[in-house]
């Protein structure tokens, strides 16, 4: 196994190097270097050589990719894309074009962004999994039919209007939680009740759906029938055997977004007002600060990739069968 | 009976809920803010993009000016409630007065021609014993040595607040202050915007800033301005200061009222200026030290900043005189009152405009802007037309403050382009039609709720030079009826068009259709609605309008390289002076040849030199002489479509006082007031939780569970097979 992972962190690092070309040339194709220095400056007053002064400051009065003016390795060291990049795989993420460290601003984000992706991941989860295995005994009952309707529908609608609908009715006409806010430490479990129960209804009806397939198609197995007629109670059939079996689908989706769950959700946070790494996104990407897209890009894309290794990992823990050569 | 784990859960869940609510405080559940603040004065505001720069020398933008306003003390202020705006003392003992100098140095009279001077002498005295807030950086040993000037990366790894720094000290604001500020303006690493202007006007600023960029490639570290000596700015005393500009420019006053020209304490500098700061984002762009009435004691821009009363402040006199009808609007209640009456100002991070509208709403923050989501449930027009707030609003003692914004939002044509630009009696018949043809009036109408002045030129309303009712219309586009501006009909646009060689908006020797071009940008908030309306008034004239919708980026790119032909643009007063508009159109400022503010590109040399006279003068009939034949100048050329001025409509709580607004002062939460009582009685009364809907659904859920338990039952005594 630990030739396996070798080999894949190893793979990571050319799709590593491919996601920042990608995210360098389309950035760069829309913002050039003048309209970056242009937005940041403000509109007014702002000379030529103000803005010559800003790029050389951030070195992107360089060439982009490569570099005519240089000879040998510099040609390719000396532009802004090797510049900017290396320094990502060592984790240096810079300053962003505000000045503000970005690896600091990282880790002082990272926490809100948990605060509501944990629960968030866990608890639905633990709904979607318990609910689709319960409508799965039900099959066929109109219980289970009226369970159907009600997710299809629930998958019908926008997530948006769940954030929405959500804040009008819980932090509106009901008055029980704030519309939106973040304060630290304990103080933050009033602002993410809203944002996690939202965020948690909002994933009901297709993960209900989903789970409910799997465990479907496991219920109507041979050993499934097997073990009914050993007489085993009906609650060992299902999670010890019909689960277990539809683990390795499940891990598939679940495990892959484990790692992700760092760089939060952009649209709750956003909504929410919680300053998490999602809403760090998003405000870069406004503001055109490349160095902070970078970075996330980077982080998200490495993050990822982690959670496709740990799935492979864990298909080994619950399928004896799988081995990584 | 044992709960499946889901429920468990959620009963935990919810127990932990109320138990944090019920154990915080007397707030209301969906408070959201969890100090109990009873204690204090607190103001309750909010912000929806994060400032990028604190920093006077960098800081420009209006979401920026409501914290640095408040925080740095710029050596002039604008009066809180007289109009127009007067500039008035704040930190200087009295309002400097220019003395001119020929270039002889021989020193001229006040009302010497502007050709005469070669210098201008602005020499300004300090109010005595003003003292900065309290700061790490002032921190001093008692053998006189700073605390924290030679920090090691290693203690400064120890620590992640500014409020860490145990030690704080203060010291008297001195002129080496605001000299060393000005010197800040062209370091090469603050990027000041107005860096470029004010090399322009300062003496030697840009040789200085020439000095600086060679000396800070050497040395990246902290850069000792006070060892550079320029004849723009000089210390006479401990409290006297001049700065020197190159010629007779009376608007320099204003920029002494912006933070640009706000004290910045050398210890400040070199304080942040160590290793490891930028690191833990310490620096003065996130950290500001002043001597305003507030400090910011809490910069989390990713969720708060909060404002706390600066303990050193001196205190400062409510104005004892106002505007003709302050009294009997209650703004001169506090006269004579020792400012600020605000202990503390919480601004939270509001990226949305939803859940802002809705926690104003609920009292939970003091102001709000009226915008177009929320405008039909805030506000509704009377019989005759006058705008006022709905019952709703009204119920809950909610007071709307409305004010025409010192800007100008206009519609240009491109001056060089060769169908609509150019001086020929075709383009300006042309210009002249489109002008009575876009109906401005419905636009505001339709677009902004009503929000917006109808512009007769460039000067907006409250600036000198400005002028109402019938000798302020515009006579190309208005004829003046029965006490009214009304446009002029669309024949007679139609008519010019003729004259203008476009017949029903075709070429009279060609037989094309004339085509226009507008570069729009893309993503606006009333986007293509508003585009299709400007294409319907074009099509009043027969003239197809082609849209060209681009990015932010390529619009600029496109109308600094002069290939846009019709646009629209605005302006945000830097300071309430007619140079500040006129200067828009000044021919040396175009944007294609000088790179400046004339996005139109338009040159008159009747206008420029007009331009050139009027920016000399002082207030007065022979400047509001030459104002008006400016004006028509450019009525009559018609290089913009004059568009119209934005009007700002704001709610304020019953709770919130001294609110006259004032579009100039960046400083104003000193002048408020608010009735805390009010609020939190207000608070809980509009925020009791509804808990009987929750617990019905909750028990409609358990009663579902019944079937679905005996389902399960059933399902388990069935046969296997």
């Amino acid at each position: 196994m630990i030739a396996y992972v070798t080999r894949r962190v190893l793979y990571a690092l050319p799709i590593l190097l491919g996601v920042n070309v990608i995210t360098f040339v389309l950035f760069f194709v829309i913002n050039s270097p003048d309209d970056m220095a242009r937005l940041h400056l403000g509109s007014k007053h702002i000379t030529h050589a103000a803005v010559e002064n800003w790029k050389a400051e951030r070195g992107y009065d360089k060439p982009l990719l490569w570099n005519t003016t240089q000879r040998g390795a510099a040609q390719l060291t000396d532009t802004i894309f090797y510049q900017n990049t290396v320094k990502l795989f060592l984790f240096q993420f810079g300053q962003s074009d505000s000045g503000r460290d970005i690896g600091f601003d990282i880790s002082q984000r990272m926490g809100p962004s948990l605060a509501v992706t944990l629960p968030v991941f866990l608890l639905s989860l633990l709904l979607t999994i318990t609910l689709a295995l319960g409508f799965a005994v039900l099959r066929g009952t109109y219980f289970d039919t009226w369970a159907v309707v009600l997710c299809v529908a629930m998958m019908s609608v926008s997530s948006l209007f769940y954030i929405i609908g959500g804040q009008f009715l819980f932090g509106k006409v009901l008055r029980l939680v704030p519309i939106s806010g973040f304060d630290g430490g304990m103080a933050a479990f009033k602002f993410i009740v809203l944002p996690v129960v939202v965020s948690v209804i909002a994933q009901l009806g297709y993960g209900i759906r989903w789970y409910r397939t799997l465990f479907l198609e496991e219920i109507n197995r041979d050993y499934v029938r097997t073990a009914r007629a050993k007489g085993l109670a009906e609650s060992t059939v299902l999670l010890a055997h019909v689960l277990r079996n539809a683990l390795v689908p499940i891990l598939t989706g679940v495990v892959v977004i484990l790692p992700t769950l760092f760089i939060g959700n952009l649209i709750v946070e956003s909504f929410f007002s919680i300053p998490g790494l999602g809403s760090y996104t998003i405000e870069a990407i406004q503001s055109q600060d490349f160095a902070i897209v970078r970075a996330m890009v980077f982080l998200g894309s490495l993050l990822y990739i982690l959670g496709l290794i740990l799935t492979d990992i864990s298909y080994t823990l619950v399928d004896p069968r799988v081995r990584l050569q | 009976m044992r709960f499946p784990l889901s429920t468990a859960s959620a009963i935990v869940y919810l127990g932990l809920l109320v138990t944090s609510m019920a154990g915080c405080n007397k707030q209301p559940w969906n408070a959201p803010y969890v100090a109990d603040e009873a204690a204090r004065t607190v103001f309750y505001g909010s912000f929806a993009e994060r400032p990028k720069h604190l920093d006077p020398a960098s800081s420009y933008s209006e979401s920026e000016a409501q914290f640095t306003g408040q925080i740095y003390e710029p050596v002039l202020q604008y009066h809180f409630l007289k109009r127009p705006y007067q500039l008035v003392p704040l930190t200087a003992t009295t309002l400097p007065q220019p003395r001119y100098y020929d270039k002889n140095g021989e020193l001229l009279s006040s009302d010497a021609p502007a050709e005469a001077v070669a210098e201008a002498v602005y020499r300004i005295t300090l109010k005595s014993g003003i003292r900065y807030q309290p700061h790490p950086a002032f921190a001093r040993r008692v053998d006189g040595s700073y605390w924290y000037h030679e920090l090691k990366r290693a203690e400064l790894a120890k620590i992640a607040t500014l409020s860490e720094f145990t030690q704080t000290g203060t010291r008297e604001l001195t002129a080496d202050d605001y000299v060393y500020e000005i010197k800040r303006l062209v370091h090469p690493r603050l990027h000041s915007p107005v860096a470029g202007l004010m090399g322009k006007y300062i003496k030697g600023l840009t040789a200085l800033g020439e000095r600086l960029r060679k000396d800070e490639a050497e040395n990246r570290g902290f850069v000792d301005l006070r060892k550079y000596e320029f004849e723009g700015a000089r210390v006479i005393d401990p409290y006297t200061f001049e700065i020197r500009i190159t010629e007779k420019y009376p608007q320099f006053r204003y920029w002494l009222a912006m933070p640009f020209f706000a004290p910045v304490p050398w210890e400040a500098d070199r304080f942040y200026g160590q290793p490891g700061m930028k690191e833990r984002n310490f620096s003065l762009d996130w950290f500001p030290v002043g001597t305003g009435p507030y400090m910011l004691t809490e910069n989390n821009p990713n969720r708060r900043m909060v404002l706390e009363r600066n303990p050193n402040f001196r205190g400062e006199p409510y104005p004892a005189r106002g505007a003709p009808g302050d009294t009997v609007a209650g703004l001169l209640r506090m006269a004579g009152k020792t400012m600020p009456f605000i202990d503390v100002a919480y601004y939270s991070l509001e990226k949305e405009q939803i859940p802002h509208w809705s926690k104003f709403l609920q009292g939970y923050f003091d102001v709000a802007e009226v915008l177009t989501d929320s405008f039909d449930q805030a506000i509704q027009f009377g019989v005759k037309g006058e705008v006022e707030l709905t019952p709703g609003m009204r119920d809950k003692g909610i007071k709307l403050v409305t004010a025409v914004e010192q800007s100008t939002a206009y519609m240009g044509f491109n001056m060089s382009d060769p169908v609509v630009g150019g001086d020929s009696q075709r383009a300006r018949l042309l210009r002249r039609a489109i002008a009575i043809a876009v109906d401005f009036e419905e636009l505001i109408s339709i677009f902004r709720n009503g929000r917006g002045l109808p512009a007769n030129g460039p000067i907006p309303p409250e600036i000198f030079g400005y002028r109402a009712g019938q000798e302020g219309i515009n006579p190309f586009v208005y004829e003046w009826r029965a006490g009214h501006a009304v446009r002029r009909s669309v024949d007679e646009a139609r008519a010019l068009l003729r004259e203008a060689g476009y017949p029903d908006g075709r070429d009279a020797v060609t037989g094309q259709p004339l085509t226009l071009y507008y570069e729009a940008i893309s993503g606006l908030p009333s986007g293509k609605a508003q585009l299709n309306w400007y294409r319907k008034q074009f099509e009043k004239l027969g003239i197809q309008l082609v849209i060209r919708v681009t990015d932010y980026n390529r619009f600029q790119e496109k109308i600094r390289a002069g290939t846009a032909q019709i646009f629209s643009y605005g302006w945000n007063a830097d300071y309430p002076d007619p140079e500040n508009f006129l200067f828009l159109l000044y021919g040396a400022n175009g944007k294609t040849k000088f790179g400046g503010e004339n996005a139109a590109n338009y040159h008159n040399e009747e206008f420029d030199r007009l331009y050139v006279q009027m920016r000399a003068l002082p207030n007065g009939t022979e400047r509001q002489q030459i104002i008006d034949h400016m004006v028509d100048i450019v009525r009559r050329d018609g290089p913009w479509l004059w568009g119209f001025h934005p009007m700002a409509y704001a709610l304020n709580h019953a709770w919130y006082g001294n609110s006259k607004p004032n579009l100039m002062a960046r400083n104003a939460l000193k002048y408020k007031t608010i009735d805390a009582s009010l609020r939190s009685r207000l608070q809980r009364e509009w925020n009791a939780p509804l808990l009987w809907p929750v617990l019905t659904i909750a028990a409609l859920v358990l009663l579902s569970a019944i079937p679905a338990w005996r389902g399960y039952k059933a399902r388990q005594r069935a046969q296997a097979l």
